[in-house]
Order: C-alpha cells, then structure tokens, then sequence
C-alpha cells in the first residue's frame, strides 16, 4: 500500500481519520489509490452541495483534514449511490467513507428525521419507520381486505395471511401503505394471489426499511436486520422477500 | 441495480415493463442501467431534516432525465424513489406522473381497482375499470 505523499502540518506522520476507515475496509477501501482524475465527480449528482464533490472529499481526507470531512453536512447529501465506484478506474469506495464520517457525527446530531425513523423501528416490534403498532397494521390489512372482497368479486376468496406458519414467503411491507395510503397495498396482494404465491406477512419485524443504516448506526442497524431475520425463522419460511 | 443485483436484474425490471406496457410504449433514460443516476431519495436524503433544497438539486440531474425522454409517466421501483420523483415532477413543474410497478402490472392484468388509481393520470384511471365491477 502507498504511503500518502503529504499530510497538512508536516511533521512525523499521524494517524487520520481515513487511516482508521481504511483498517475496517475490506481492501481499505482503496481509499489510498486516488489518481486525482475526477471521473467520480463529474458524474455525481452531489457535486457542489455544500461546496463539495467527492473527489475533493477524498483528497481532503487523505490530507488528514479529519475536522473538515467529519463535520461537513455533504455526507447527508451523497446518497451513497455508488457511481463514483462505478465510474473510479481504482474502484476507490467514497460512500464508505461518507458512512464512516456520518457515524463521526454526535448520534444527536445526525438529521432529526433519520434519527427518529430509526428510534421508531426499534421501538417497535414491527420495527416500523413511523411508529406504527402491529395491532393497527393487522386491523387496517384486514379491514382493506374486507372492502376489496365485498366491492370486487374476482378477489371474494383473497386472503392476505398474518403470521402464517410455513409460508413460503415472507413478505415485508413498508409502513408508508398502512399508515398513510392503505388502498396501495392492494395491487400486490392481486398480483401474489393471482400468481398463486404461498405468502405471509407478519406481526413480528413486518416493516420493510431500516433507516438505522443510513443513521450509521451499525448496532441499531444490526439489532433490526437480526429482529426481522427472526420474525421470519421463527414463521419458519423459506424466502424473506424485502420490497425496499 | 448497481449496488447489488447488478444490470441482469435491470434487464428483467425491462421485461417486465415492456410486457406490461407493450415495447413500442416504452423509453429508456440515458444514461441508464449501471450508469443511471439517482434520484436523490435514497441514502436517507428524504429523511434528512434540513437538507431539502439540497435533496431538490441533486434530484435535478433525475428530473432533467425524465424530461428528457418526453414520456408523460415514470415508473418508480422503491418508496424513497416514488416519493423523490413525485416531488421533482411537482417541484420542477414537469408534471409527469410517477407510477409504482405494480399498479402498471394490475392495471395490465385488468385488475386494478377504482381506489387503487391515485398515482394515474386522466388518461388511465377509468382504463379497464368495468371489467372488475358488478
Ligand atoms: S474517480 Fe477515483 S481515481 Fe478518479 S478522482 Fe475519483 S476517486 Fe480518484
Ligand atoms: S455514492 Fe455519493 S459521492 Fe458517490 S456518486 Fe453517489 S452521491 Fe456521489
């Protein structure tokens, strides 16, 4: 691994921040790799937020200038979409940095909105984004049920299963459909009853997203990906479908 | 698609929109699979309280892709994706509409019910509607 030429400050080299992500890095992300030529910025839709882009991002952290990427609001703004991966000749990994340095922030911090979104899920046992309890969702499956099968004919026999045991899958909802637009659900139910899928939600880790990732919050994060992981053992299913 | 399954899966999302809304219906953004951009919803953008404008900009690059292609409807495939690019249609004044996949897929299988139609347009949400009634 090459050395970085130059570190703002001079002196005996230190340990910077890029240095530390670089250790937890498969391949160190190839953080050190950088030709400088621009490939990812030019085609990042982030460029210049926050008077930023990515291939400054990297330079600044392989300068060491730790304060400046740890604290710039831009690592809100990279979606982590990973073109500048796509698009870097080095396959250098910036998103992981821009997640290393969203995990720098003081977790109170972080965007209110992500952060609430995920102290919902694990505030509830459907690890719901918006807070929903698994009693309302259940009651407004069953009750959106009820209306199509009374208005539609072709659907008088669809079921919608909850908690079946030995489905063969298991299908995640987004809290999106029950909380706000219910009639939204209904599409798929059709298409899975139509193709005669053996399926189930749950009332256990039902919610589909899981914004403590990109909260950086690895051990929230992994405590909703092993309580969904669960729900479906314990269902004993065989496919987890995730519809995020 | 380019962060997991990767372009085989891309060309399946393919046919499956062009089986349901008929090849000749169909128009691709450029750039597309591998090299698409995001819209802008995902990564936590939506969520992200005080980043808005910021989330709009980026999202320019999406919308100035759609326009692009002249279609009247953008099909979205996750919730942050259908949430971000109705915005953008609304925010930039294109106006197209943005669809989930499975109300196309529905609405192609005549079986798209009265009040499942809220991201059609004019032109689509009486289709098929007398076939599902008494
Ligand atoms: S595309 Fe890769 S090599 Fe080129 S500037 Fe960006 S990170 Fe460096
Ligand atoms: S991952 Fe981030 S830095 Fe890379 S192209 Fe996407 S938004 Fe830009």
């Amino acid at each position: 691994m090459a050395e970085a030429a130059l570190k703002i400050g001079g002196g005996p080299r230190q340990t910077t921040f890029m240095d530390k992500v670089m250790e937890v890095l498969p391949e160190g992300g190839n953080l050190n790799l950088c030709l400088t030529c621009g490939a990812c910025s030019s085609g990042c839709p982030a460029t210049g937020l926050e008077g930023m882009d990515p291939r400054k991002f990297l330079r600044m952290a392989a300068l060491g200038l730790d304060e400046e990427i740890t604290k710039t609001g831009w690592v809100w703004c990279c979606t982590q979409c990973r073109r500048c991966v796509h698009a870097c000749p080095m396959n250098i990994d910036i998103p992981r940095l821009v997640y290393n340095c969203r995990a720098a922030w003081p977790r109170e911090e972080r965007p209110k909105g992500i952060r609430g979104s995920c102290d919902a899920a694990l505030n509830t046992e459907g690890n719901s984004a918006m807070g929903a309890n698994s009693e309302d969702f259940q009651f407004v499956v069953e009750d959106v049920l009820e209306e199509v099968r009374e208005d539609q004919p072709q659907f008088k026999d669809m079921q919608v299963p909850i908690n079946k045991h030995g489905a063969m899958y298991f299908l995640n909802q987004n809290s999106r459909e029950p909380v706000t637009e219910p009639d939204e659900m209904v599409p798929l139910w059709k298409i899975l009853h139509t193709a005669g899928a053996d399926w189930t939600y749950g009332t256990i880790g039902w919610a589909a997203e899981n914004y403590c990732m990109f909260l950086s919050d690895d051990e929230a994060w992994e405590k909703i990906v092993r309580a969904k992981a669960k729900a479906v053992d314990d269902l004993g299913c065989e496919y987890w479908l995730n519809t995020e | 698609m380019r962060k997991t399954f990767g372009d085989d899966v891309a060309k399946e999302m393919r046919f499956v929109t062009k089986s349901v809304v008929g090849e000749e219906n169909f128009i691709d953004m450029q750039p597309n699979m591998s090299n698409n951009f995001c819209c802008g919803g995902g990564g936590g953008f939506l969520q992200a309280t005080g980043y808005g404008e910021q989330r709009r900009q980026y999202g320019k690059v999406k919308n100035d892709q759609i326009m692009a292609t002249g279609a009247t409807y953008c099909i979205t495939p996750c919730h942050n994706c259908h949430s971000q690019v109705h915005d953008l249609s609304e925010h930039f004044g294109g106006h197209y509409q943005v669809v989930h996949l499975w109300t196309l897929i529905a609405l192609s299988l005549g079986m798209l019910g009265e009040n499942e139609r809220e991201y059609l347009g004019e032109d689509l949400c009486e289709c098929g509607l007398g076939s599902i009634e008494e």
